[in-house]
C-alpha cells in the first residue's frame, strides 16, 4: 500500500522567527523526494514538523487520506532513519530492529521472523546479538534502515543519514538505501545538504532557501534549467550577468550587458524573452574566442582541467569564469571575446 | 621497571593516607576496649560494646528510623530528581539557566539555616507530623544529588533516541520508562547511593526535624555521647561505617566503583 505525502501551506516560528514561510509539498505515491539546502534553510523543520516532534503555526500535513497535522508523532506511523542512527544503546542489533513490531503488539515469533529477514535484507543477520556500541557507523545506518523499514512504514524520512559516514560509504549507503527504497516502493522525504547525495537518490529535489521551496523538480531540470538566480548560482551556474533588451526583429532579440556588451538570443531556443533577465552559464558555456559576438574580456588566471582551460575574466560586466578550447590556448593579460554557447545558457526571470 | 617517586613526595603521600586511615583504626580499636570508658589503644578485646548496642532500644528503634528516612527520603528525592533533570536536559535551550542552580540550593545554604527554617516552614508553619516531615526534609536535602548525578548521565544521552523510540510507535510515558530510564540506570544508582549515605548520615537537619519519640541514628549517638562516655559510641560508629563499606562493596560488585567518580 503505497500512499502520498502532501504538505500544504506550511508555516513555522522559533521564537519570533520565521522559519517556513508558507511551504507546499506533494509526494507521489512510491516516489522519494529530497529536501536540499544549506543549514537553516528549513528542511529539518519541515522533516520534524511531519515526523510530529514539531507543531506548525499553521498548515496542514496529510498522508495519503489521514491529516497527521494534530497526530501525537507515535502514532504517525513513520519510518524514521536519523544522521547519528540513534540505535537503542541498551538492546542488541535484533532488539533495535523487533522494536517497532514489539509496539505493534506483534507476537515473539512473528517479530523474530519479520526483523530477522529484515536484517537479511541488509546483510546484517549475523551481527543479531550483538549491542550498537560494537558495530561500525555503516553497520549501524544499516540496523537503523532495517529497524525503520520493518515496520512497513507508509512514509519513510531520511534526516541528514549519510553526513556521519565516510565518502565511500557514502556512495555505497545512498545506493542500498534506492534500492531498498524503490523495491519497497515507499513514499519517502530525504534531508540532506548535500546536492551530489540528493540528485543521485531522488526522483525529485527541492531546493530550499531561507524556509521556501525555491525548485522542486527532477534533478535533470534542476541542473540544466535552474527557475531563477538562486538555484542557478546553488547548481553551479557560476556567471550570473543581467542583460536588458535594446531592441527585438522577429524571434530575435539583442540585449544588452552592464558596460555595453550586446549579445543576441533566439526566442525560437529560450521561450519569449522579458525586457530585463539574467544569462546564466556555468563556464562551459561561456567560450573565449579571439573574435565573434560575445562579451570582451581580459583573460586572467589559466586552470587545464584535461577537457579544456578555465580562465578568471575580467570584463565590463563584473568578474566572469570562462572555458577556453586546448587548441586555443591565451596567455594571461589577453584580450578575447567570450561567446555564449546557447545549450548551455539559460535565461532567468530577476523577479523569479 | 618501576616509575622514580621523591621520597618526600612519598612521605606526604604516607601521611595523607595515615590522616586519612587513623581515625577509622582508632574507632574500631577502641569499640573493642574492655573498659567502661573510651580509650585507644583497646585495653582487653571484647565484643560487648556491640551487644550493648542491641540492648539500648533507643540505638535499636533510631537505627529502624534513620533507615526508614534514607530509604523513603531519597526515593522521594529521586521521584522529584529524575522527572526534573529530564526536563533540564531534554529542554536546556528553552529553559532559563539559572533553574538548575535551583536545585542545588539545599547543597549551598548552610544546612543549619535549611533545617531551621525547614522546622519553621513544614512542622510548625503546616503543622506536620514529625515522622513525614523528616522524609520530606531529608529528600529535600538530598534532591540536588538527585538532580546533579541523574542529570549527568542524561547529558550523555542522545534524545533522538527518545524520538527513535516514539517514531516507532511507543508513546512518550512508555518511552522514558523502557528507552530512557535503561540508559541512565547507573546515573539513577549513583544518586541513590549519594543521597543514601547523605541522608543516613545526616545531623543537622535532622536535629530540627526530630521530635517527641522519633529520632535519628546520629542524633541518639549524639545524645547517648552527652550522658555515657562508653565504647558504645564507637561500635555504633564502627556499625554504620560497615553499612556504607557494604553499601560501596555491593556497588563495586555490580557497577564497579569508578562510575560514581564519572
Amino acid at each position: 500500500m503505497t500512499v502520498s505525502l502532501t504538505i500544504e501551506n506550511l508555516s513555522a516560528h522559533y521564537g519570533s522567527t520565521q522559519v517556513l514561510k508558507d511551504l507546499s509539498i506533494s509526494v507521489a505515491a512510491g516516489e522519494l523526494v529530497s529536501l536540499l539546502g544549506s543549514s537553516g534553510c528549513g528542511k529539518t523543520t519541515t522533516l520534524r514538523i511531519v515526523a510530529g516532534f514539531l507543531e506548525p503555526t499553521s498548515g496542514r500535513v496529510r498522508l495519503g487520506d489521514r491529516d497527521l497535522t494534530t497526530l501525537p508523532a507515535h502514532a504517525r506511523d513513520i519510518g524514521l532513519v536519523f544522521q547519528n542512527y540513534a540505535l537503542f544503546p541498551h538492546l542488541t542489533v535484533m532488539e533495535n530492529v523487533a522494536f517497532g513490531l514489539k509496539q505493534r503488539g506483534i507476537a515473539k515469533p512473528d517479530r523474530a521472523k519479520r526483523a530477522g529477514s529484515m536484517l537479511d535484507r541488509v546483510g546484517l543477520s549475523h551481527l543479531a546479538d550483538r549491542l550498537p556500541s560494537a558495530l561500525s557507523g555503516g553497520q549501524k545506518q544499516r540496523v537503523a534502515l532495517a529497524r525503520a523499514l520493518v515496520i512497513e512504514p507508509p512514509l519513510l524520512m531520511f534526516d541528514e543519514p549519510l553526513s556521519n559516514l565516510d565518502a565511500k560509504l557514502r556512495v555505497d549507503m545512498r545506493v542500498e538505501i534506492r534500492q531498498l527504497q524503490k523495491a519497497n516502493g515507499t513514499t519517502s522525504l530525504y534531508v540532506t545538504h548535500d546536492q551530489e547525495e540528493a540528485f543521485s537518490i531522488s526522483d525529485r529535489v527541492a531546493i530550499m532557501n531561507a524556509g521556501r521551496i525555491m525548485q522542486l523538480d527532477t534533478p535533470e531540470v534542476l541542473y540544466r534549467k535552474p527557475a531563477n538566480a538562486f538555484v542557478a548560482s546553488f547548481v553551479g551556474f557560476e556567471n550570473l550577468v543581467p542583460m536588458k533588451v535594446v531592441s527585438r526583429d522577429g524571434a530575435t532579440v539583442t540585449a544588452e550587458a552592464a558596460g555595453g556588451a550586446k549579445l543576441s538570443f533566439s526566442q525560437d531556443v529560450f521561450g519569449p524573452i522579458k525586457d530585463d533577465f539574467v544569462l546564466a552559464t556555468r563556464a562551459d558555456g561561456l567560450v573565449a574566442r579571439q573574435s565573434g559576438e560575445g562579451i570582451p574580456a581580459t583573460l586572467g588566471t589559466r586552470t587545464y582541467l584535461g577537457r579544456a582551460y578555465q580562465y578568471k575574466c575580467v570584463t565590463v560586466a563584473g568578474e566572469i569564469t570562462a572555458n577556453g578550447a586546448l587548441s586555443e590556448p591565451f596567455d594571461p593579460g589577453t584580450s578575447a571575446v567570450l561567446v555564449p554557447v546557447a545549450e548551455q545558457c539559460c535565461i532567468l526571470d530577476p523577479e523569479a | 621497571m618501576t616509575t622514580r617517586i621523591h621520597p618526600l613526595l612519598g612521605a606526604f603521600a604516607a601521611l595523607v593516607f595515615l590522616f586519612l586511615l587513623a581515625p577509622l583504626v582508632i574507632i574500631v580499636g577502641a569499640s573493642l576496649s574492655d573498659t567502661s570508658y573510651l580509650t585507644f589503644p583497646p585495653q582487653g578485646l571484647t565484643l560487648r560494646w556491640f551487644a550493648n548496642i542491641f540492648e539500648i532500644s533507643a540505638f535499636r528503634n533510631t537505627a529502624i528510623t534513620s533507615f526508614q528516612v534514607a530509604i523513603l527520603g531519597t526515593a522521594l528525592s529521586l521521584l522529584m530528581g529524575i522527572p526534573a533533570a529530564y526536563a533540564l536536559n531534554r529542554y536546556r535551550v528553552e529553559l532559563p539557566k539559572w533553574l538548575s542552580t535551583l536545585f542545588v540550593l539545599p547543597i549551598l545554604v548552610p544546612e543549619i539555616v535549611f533545617g531551621f527554617s525547614l522546622l519553621k516552614s513544614i512542622t510548625i508553619g503546616f503543622g506536620m507530623p514529625v515522622y513525614p516531615s523528616l522524609i520530606l526534609g531529608h529528600a529535600l536535602l538530598v534532591l540536588p544529588y538527585s538532580v546533579r548525578v541523574v542529570g549527568a548521565s542524561l547529558a550523555a544521552f542522545d534524545f533522538s533516541v527518545e524520538e527513535a523510540a516514539i517514531s516507532l510507535g511507543c508513546p512518550p510515558l512508555k518511552t522514558f520508562m523502557t528507552v530512557v530510564l535503561p540508559n541512565i540506570r547507573a546515573g539513577v544508582i549513583a544518586a541513590f547511593i549519594l543521597a543514601f549515605i547523605t541522608s543516613i548520615n545526616d545531623v543537622s537537619i535532622s536535629v530540627f526535624l526530630t521530635g517527641p519519640g522519633i529520632s535519628t541514628l546520629p542524633i541518639q549517638i549524639l545524645a547517648h555521647m552527652e550522658q555515657f562516655f562508653d565504647p558504645t559510641i564507637a561500635s555504633v560508629s564502627v556499625l554504620l561505617m560497615l553499612v556504607t563499606v557494604g553499601v560501596m562493596a555491593i556497588v563495586e560488585a555490580t557497577l564497579g566503583l569508578t562510575f560514581l567518580t564519572k
